[in-house]
């Protein structure tokens, strides 16, 4: 069966979408993306758009709950790469992808991810088992 | 208005989504659209075609190049034997959905074409009419 491949790439998952998506084939993602996050731990993940020619509403839904589940599992999803006409188009067909970090390439993207993977690490106290809601990596 | 080339695509199956994107894709090079007016009528060609899969049990489309003296046009003739909308009006607004959508397909469609003809009865099938001009 045809999938997105999900690379690791240190900390981060890496997905870059290369082709042009049927609706099953996002779904797919979103399973397997669900699936190697709780597996590797991983708190952030970079989904590379730069080759996409269009996102209509399906996809940008996909993106968007892909986002939402990624938090639960106390990750997060920055969306790099949107071409130009692509925002354009998604913003008159009334898609505003509320709640997905964007960034214009991968090295802003893992940029934003660092940072916001610092600002999240500092403040919680060290694995004295005393933070009850850290949720740690997955095991 | 004549039609300079036509191509009738079925769609039965989610591959047949994307069949369509790149037929549409195909005609609005032809007609000399830019970048931005392609990715536009590709995105509304993709939810009407989703529409028709989901909602009218599939159909086809009809992809057509026009030409009006200098002008270009590429027009998207979706065509489903459906059990049709009973109520257009809402199904044409933001945010309505009977199904699994994010209920922006047709309406959001509409805003992405130049001309937009909607024609559905119960019990009678759904065409829908893009068009969008250079």
């Amino acid at each position: 069966m045809e999938r997105i491949p999900i690379l690791k790439m240190g900390p981060y998952l890496l997905v870059t979408i290369q082709v042009d998506m049927h609706d099953r084939l996002a779904m797919t993602l979103q399973d397997d993306l669900t699936e190697r996050i709780s597996k590797t731990g991983s708190r952030g993940v970079l989904i590379d758009i730069s080759a996409l020619e269009m996102v209509d509403s399906f996809i940008g839904r996909m993106f968007a709950n892909m986002a939402a589940i990624a938090r639960v599992l106390d990750a997060e999803i920055v969306v790099v790469g949107m071409q130009p006409a692509v925002a354009i188009t998604l913003v008159e067909l009334g898609l505003s992808l509320p709640g997905i970090r964007t960034a214009l390439d991968v090295e802003r993207g893992m940029a934003m991810l660092g940072k916001s993977l610092a600002a999240s690490t500092l403040p919680t106290p060290g694995d004295d088992g005393s933070g009850e809601g850290d949720a740690g990596p997955a095991e | 208005m004549p039609v300079q080339r036509s191509e009738v695509l079925p769609i039965r199956a989610e591959d047949d989504v994307v069949r369509v994107r790149q037929g549409a894709r195909e005609f609005c090079v032809a007609a000399g659209f830019s970048l931005v007016d392609q990715t536009k009528m590709v995105t509304a060609a993709s939810e009407i075609a989703r529409n028709t899969l989901i909602y009218g049990g599939g159909g086809s489309v009809t992809i057509e190049l026009h030409a009006e003296g200098l002008r270009h046009g590429v027009r998207l003739r979706f065509v489903d034997t459906g059990p049709g909308i009973a109520d257009l009006e809402q199904a044409l607004r933001d945010g309505y959905t009977s199904g699994r959508g994010l209920g922006l397909g047709l309406g959001g469609a509409r805003r992405l074409v130049n001309e937009f003809q909607i024609d559905s009865r119960p019990g009678d099938g759904t065409k829908v009419s893009l068009t969008r001009w250079k």
